[in-house]
């Protein structure tokens, strides 16, 4: 899983949130001539603004209660109600307008350019031409599609990623308080997949929509939700919490084999190296133009073995080590260069991945690129079971 | 006498025949199109009701048209009405069967995605599946078409229009003065009539298919 920067833009304070909250109540969906019910009795509260993501096996009914959010399939009984509007009580082609819709191949209209495929649903609620218009210019470029370029191309002139950026930019024309995502970006290759789930998170830290995700992939789940519910057959609910307490303390096996091997490895891509404490002051950091005599002392005296060296902009640049600095008159071509430095904003992934390659002890950097501390395995782990006791594994176990 | 002397002598009688035929075949595949489009939209989503309808049509075409049409007679009597019945018909088959096979292969994704976002069922179907079939459905239109240029000339039978009274006189005729020429002007007039309108056909799926759907 790959972190872009674009991600990380917005701190996850106060999002403006136009979403509206869901309530499913004891919805049932029984198809004729079967046994038992695909959906038995789901009762959810989607809270608004959030990012809910069901998962779970295939056939586990998980699309099909998502479906039944917007009536493209109508519950057998029980009750829906979006930011506390009856949904069952509505005609169901005005309620979808009101709500947006993406689905795993786009399903864009081949016969209609990009713009015109945008623009349907705001036709659909009688716009004006003017304010389509300029709405499809502003979504475009909020799917990152560059309106000069693609908004007369043919869905087929597009590839596999573009075509979900278009089918995101459709779903949210009509600015809908609620977004149904079913499998989205199931069909495209993994790097355009990271780079969409990464653009929907900017999104969403933008639009604050309440957006109900649907996929089988448990690593998108940890990297897109707010809260996970993981389901079993008939669409139960095994499980209904954050990503965070879902990993350190699955409810049960079907939630931990869903959850796989690895969960404190997934654990790591939910948090950031600025959200913990890495030590500041455990490196002896030290510029170009210090004297290696001086430095070797320096070391000596503070009973350490490696030093920081860093440009006038206190930027990292190589580790030395005191055996090295003996003889020599100069700091300039001394040392072994740092390899992966990490920032602020990494999750802790990639923090150990760097950890790992630099040999026990990784630099963190701030937003310039400045050293502002280092981190080592004893951080990572120390936060891991932290996090662990938290969730009450500690005592169980 | 030769035939093209015969043709510039007859002009003003084979033109008017040739116009009536021509005519006559648009007005009963426009016919059949939207009988057999509606037909294909009814039955489209049901497997057993697109078997049937195609069976049905099917069978009206192995019917000889000398046949229905004599069976026509009785009922409706000489002239028009059976030849137009007979016509559409016919043409039936090729459309009914290609809405059918062209509605059904719309992508179900496009459709979901269409309803999804809030089309009514009309909307999807015209603004969406009927644009998409519209390539397989116009294909059904041109072979029906065709088709009935060479019907058509049965019709004259029923004393119906076209040029099929020219061939039908020109053999009845055969051995007299002119016979032979009667007969070939009409199945040559046929027979042209039949390539225009084949052209015309390939100029209107140029004009109509949205360019997202063409091949």
């Amino acid at each position: 899983m790959t972190t872009s920067p674009t991600t990380d833009v917005t701190a996850s304070d106060s999002p403006g949130v136009s979403g509206a909250e869901i309530r499913l109540d004891r919805v049932t969906k029984r198809y004729p001539n079967t046994a038992a019910p695909a959906v038995e009795e789901f009762t959810m509260t989607i809270p608004a603004g959030k990012v809910v993501v069901f998962v779970g096996p295939s056939g586990c009914g998980k699309t099909t209660t998502m479906r039944m959010i917007n009536r493209m399939v109508e519950p057998t009984s029980g009750t829906i109600t979006i930011g506390g509007r009856d949904a069952l009580h509505i005609d169901p082609d005005q309620l979808r307008r009101t709500i947006g819709y993406a689905i795993q191949q786009a399903g864009l209209f081949p016969h209609y350019t990009v713009a015109q495929n945008i623009s349907v649903v705001p036709g659909l609620l009688k716009w004006d031409k003017k304010r389509i218009a300029a709405r499809v210019e502003e979504m475009m470029d909020l799917v990152g599609l560059d309106p000069g370029t693609f908004a007369n191309r043919l869905p087929r002139q597009l590839s596999g990623g573009q075509q979900q950026r278009v089918g995101v930019a459709r779903a949210l024309a009509a600015d809908p308080p609620v977004l149904l995502m079913d499998e989205p970006f199931g069909a495209v290759d993994p790097i355009t997949r990271g780079n969409l789930q990464d653009e929907l998170m900017r999104l969403q830290s933008e639009l604050g929509k309440t957006i109900v995700f649907v996929t089988h992939d448990f690593d998108e789940a940890v990297k897109l939700g707010d809260k996970i519910a993981v389901l079993g057959d008939r669409s139960t609910i095994q499980q209904y919490d954050t990503p965070d307490a879902i990993l350190a303390n699955p409810a049960n096996d079907t939630v931990a084999g869903f959850v796989g091997a690895g969960a404190s490895l997934k654990q790591l891509t939910l948090m950031r190296v600025r959200d913990v404490e890495y030590s500041t002051d455990e490196v002896m950091v030290v510029t170009e133009d210090e004297h290696p005599a001086t430095v070797a002392d320096r070391l000596t005296k503070a009973g350490r073995t490696y030093a920081l060296v860093v440009d006038d902009r206190h930027r990292p640049l190589r580790w030395v080590h005191v055996r090295e600095l003996a003889g020599r008159s100069s700091l300039l071509q001394v040392g072994k260069p740092v390899g992966d430095a990490i920032s602020t904003q990494s999750t802790l992934q990639d923090a150990l991945e760097a950890i790992l390659t630099e040999g026990g002890r990784a630099v963190v950097t701030g937003s310039r690129g400045e050293v502002v501390g280092t981190i080592d395995i004893t951080t990572v782990t120390d936060v891991i079971a932290g996090v662990r006791e938290e969730h009450g594994v500690g005592e169980a176990g | 006498m030769s035939l093209w002397q015969y043709v510039t002598e007859r002009w003003d009688r084979l033109s008017l025949q040739a116009w009536l035929h021509l005519s006559g075949v648009v007005q009963c595949t426009i016919l059949a199109a939207i009988i057999g489009v509606a037909v294909g939209i009814a039955v489209y989503r049901s497997p057993a009701g697109s078997a049937v309808a195609t069976a049905l049509s099917s069978t009206v075409l192995t019917i000889p048209s000398f046949a229905l049409l004599g069976l026509l007679i009785p009922i409706v009597g000489l002239g028009v009405t059976p030849s137009v019945i007979a016509l559409t018909l016919y043409g039936l088959l090729p459309i009914v069967r290609n809405t059918i096979v062209g509605l059904a292969g719309v992508d179900p994704a496009v459709t979901d995605a269409a309803k999804g976002i809030g089309m009514s069922r009309t909307g999807v179907l015209s603004r969406v599946e009927l644009r998409m079939a519209w390539p397989a459905i116009l294909t059904g239109m041109r072979v029906s078409a065709q088709m009935l240029m060479g019907i058509a000339v049965i019709a004259a039978y029923a004393k119906g229009f076209g040029l099929g009274s020219e061939v039908f006189s020109g053999l009845t005729r055969a051995g007299s003065a002119n016979s032979l020429n009667q007969a070939l002007a009409g199945t040559l007039g046929v027979v042209i009539l039949a390539l225009l309108l084949d052209g015309v056909f390939v100029l209107i799926s140029r004009l109509t298919i949205p360019k997202g759907v063409r091949d």
